[in-house]
């Protein structure tokens, strides 16, 4: 493989025909090009996905009261589901594989928030400690809400970044005290959130805390759960059985689709964890087909250079060259031509992913394409068995030339 | 050096057997200057051929250099032309994107001899065909008798024992001829068995021996006691212009 004089003879051979070599070259380049861009491109789009899920954790099952829209024993359609803190925690204490829990409860009315003379107003959720696991919200100053806060009735709030800069500026939050409607809460932390700025123009209070202070009973909007480590079919099952509790102590009909609403994300997500595997998959078939297409043309092209140079490996041989010799310097050019080729279809394809994400607008969808460094390693592998692949055939041909045979003076 | 003992060879042509070398005895010392004579198609090249084992014979025994050459892989077979023989071909056979240095070189590759060596070599080979001069050349450049002279010089840089030359002279006018075989008459002088096949009678009349073959059978064999005789200049049959240098 490292023989100097080998490696001479062989661009000897290709300088001979630099047309053909290049036009090889191109189907295999253009192969690996495909490749390259195919699996970033779906790469970006695995990545814009997965942005889109960002912001809520994906093992979890939201609910939602809705409207009755089906009569149930007697009672008419239309009637309002109202869920109450005893929904929770039931579905708290009888669900089998419940790992976090929250409910909301949205104060009624705009709310009016200040501090200082500063007013603005923000979306207020008033939420269990468990929350910041639904959301995704990072801490970056002070602490979240706890259950003390919760069986105390405490007036404190976590507030978003966002609200911290409308109405605090510079100025230090945690520990001042805030306005809501004329009741003063403590602030007891900052945060951010993955799912962008929107999602730090929040304040979070605790249920309890909210219920009793803007007259909220022991109503709740909605409630969303984590369901840990378990399978796609036990959320099923927990959806199912969320649904039955649900339509048990609220009257109304399992079969009835507007009275609650209940969005399982371990569904939606496996669905597109699904669909990334089938555009990988894709991806992959398309690519390898270019390859093999690219290989097949290596394959014909050095055919036929062997068939070319059947007069010149039997004078070879009459020299004393042996099949294994013969064998090598097929099947060693076939490799550098597929090689060098795929390399540079290896270059461009990351130079235009490279480029394309430079150009291409911000997408949600499409968020940084490229690929990684084993992925180009595997790729860079594939080539070399795609060009000894190519070259196998050829080379056997070349190595069998019988010296009386190619001699023949035509 | 060279010993066939009742080697028969025969192609198949479709349903046909076409027996070519039928049952050949043949001896030819180390240093003897031998010439192969017989009409078109008698077998002269296939005998030639077997000599220089590029090609396989159905039964007898073939010896070259105390070697039984019998049903030797390709490999074997590589490795004996590459030391034993040296060949040169009615029609040259240089390889044509290669230097007159890097042809005549080429045998020395196949013995892994370091590049720089080898082509130090091939340029005292090329020198003692008076080539020097046309090294850097390829064989496009070259006439006739330049590329047989280039052949030649390729066939003796590994020292072969024998010489198995098909129709050297056969591309070349009657004047080139003369040179060529002059080369191959002296570097049979200094040990080397030379083994030719002629169409010519003045060629023929310059080695020790002519072995005639007729349809596959050795008919006569004539010595030319006392060496070469001087040559007679004159067209041959076969001569066609290729150009002197
Ligand atoms: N590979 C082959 N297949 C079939 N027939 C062949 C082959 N090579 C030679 N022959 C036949 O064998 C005979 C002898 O050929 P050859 O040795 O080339 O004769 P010469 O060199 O004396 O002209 C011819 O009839 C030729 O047609
Ligand atoms: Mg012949």
């Amino acid at each position: 493989m490292f023989d100097l004089d080998r490696w001479q003879e062989i661009l000897a051979t290709i300088r001979q025909n630099k047309l053909r070599a290049f036009l090889t070259g191109f189907s295999v380049a253009w192969g690996i090009l495909m490749l390259v861009v195919l699996m970033g491109s779906g790469e970006g789009l695995a990545n814009g996905i997965q942005h889109q899920f960002r912001d809520d954790a994906v093992n979890s099952i939201w609910v939602r009261s809705g409207q009755t829209s089906i009569p149930h024993k007697g009672l008419q359609p239309g009637r309002t589901v109202r869920f109450t803190n005893e929904d929770h925690e039931v579905v708290a204490r009888d669900i089998d594989g419940v790992e976090y829990i929250t409910s909301r409860f949205y104060p009624r009315g705009e709310l009016a928030v200040s501090y200082k003379g500063e007013t603005g107003s923000y979306d207020i959720r008033s939420v269990h400690p468990d929350h910041q696991y639904l959301e995704n919200t990072l801490v970056s100053k002070g602490r979240f809400l706890n259950d003390l806060d919760i069986a105390e009735y405490r007036k404190v709030a976590a507030i978003g970044e966002r609200v911290k800069d409308g109405l605090f500026g510079d100025a230090p939050a945690v520990g001042e005290y805030i306005n809501i409607n004329g009741i003063p809460f403590r602030v007891i932390g900052l945060f951010r959130d993955e799912g962008g700025e929107s999602e730090e123009e929040k304040i979070y209070l605790p249920i309890s805390t909210a219920q009793k202070a803007f007259a909220g009973g022991n109503r709740i909007r909605m409630f969303m759960l984590t369901t840990g480590e378990e399978e796609l079919a036990k959320t099923e099952a927990m959806t199912e059985e969320i649904k039955q509790t649900l339509a048990q102590r609220h009257n109304y009909s399992p079969d009835d689709r507007r009275a609650v609403f209940i969005n399982n994300l371990n569904e939606f997500f496996q669905r597109f964890v699904n669909l990334m595997a089938g555009i990988r998959i894709f991806v992959w078939i398309i690519g390898i087909g270019t390859i093999l297409a690219g290989v097949v043309g290596v394959s014909n092209i050095m055919m036929i250079v062997v068939k070319e140079r059947t007069k010149e490996i039997g004078v070879r041989k009459a020299l004393g060259a042996t099949p294994g010799s013969i064998l090598g310097l097929v099947l060693q050019e076939s490799v550098l031509i597929t090689a060098v080729a795929g390399y540079v279809g290896l270059v461009l394809g990351v130079a235009l992913l490279e480029a394309g994400g430079r150009v291409l607008p911000e997408s949600e969808f499409f968020i940084n394409p490229g690929i990684d460094l084993p992925l180009a390693l595997a790729a860079t592998a594939l080539l070399v068995v795609a060009g000894t692949l190519a070259g196998t055939v050829p080379a056997l041909r070349a190595a069998r030339v019988q010296p009386v045979e190619a001699l023949k003076d035509e | 050096m060279l010993r066939l003992e009742k080697v028969n060879k025969s192609y198949t042509v479709g349903q046909n057997r076409l027996h070519v070398l039928k049952g050949i005895d043949l001896e030819i010392d180390g240093g003897e200057m031998v010439s192969i004579m017989g009409p078109s198609g008698s077998g002269k090249s296939t005998l030639l051929n077997v000599l220089g084992i590029l090609d396989r014979y159905d039964d007898g025994e073939y010896h070259l250099a105390d070697t039984l050459i019998k049903g030797l892989s390709e490999t074997r077979a590589a490795y004996y032309r590459n030391q034993l023989l040296g060949f040169v071909f009615q029609s040259f056979n240089l390889i044509p994107f290669k230097t007159a240095l890097e042809n005549v070189a080429l045998p020395l590759y196949y013995q892994k001899v370091s590049r720089r060596k080898r082509n130090r070599i091939a340029m005292e080979y090329l020198d003692k065909v008076n080539l020097v001069d046309w090294a850097g050349h390829l064989p496009g450049e070259l006439s006739g008798g330049q590329q047989q002279r280039v052949a030649i010089a390729r066939s003796l840089i590994t020292r072969p024992k024998v010489i198995l030359a098909d129709e050297p002279t056969g591309a070349l006018d009657s004047q080139t001829s003369l040179e060529v075989i002059e080369i191959l008459r002296a570097v049979n002088r200094e040990g080397t068995t030379v083994v030719l096949v002629t169409h010519e009678h003045d060629i023929s009349e310059m080695t020790d021996r002519v072995i005639h073959l007729l349809d596959g059978v050795i008919g006569h064999e004539q010595t030319n006691g006392g060496g070469p005789k001087p040559a007679v200049a004159g067209d041959g049959p076969e001569a066609r212009a290729g150009g002197g240098d």
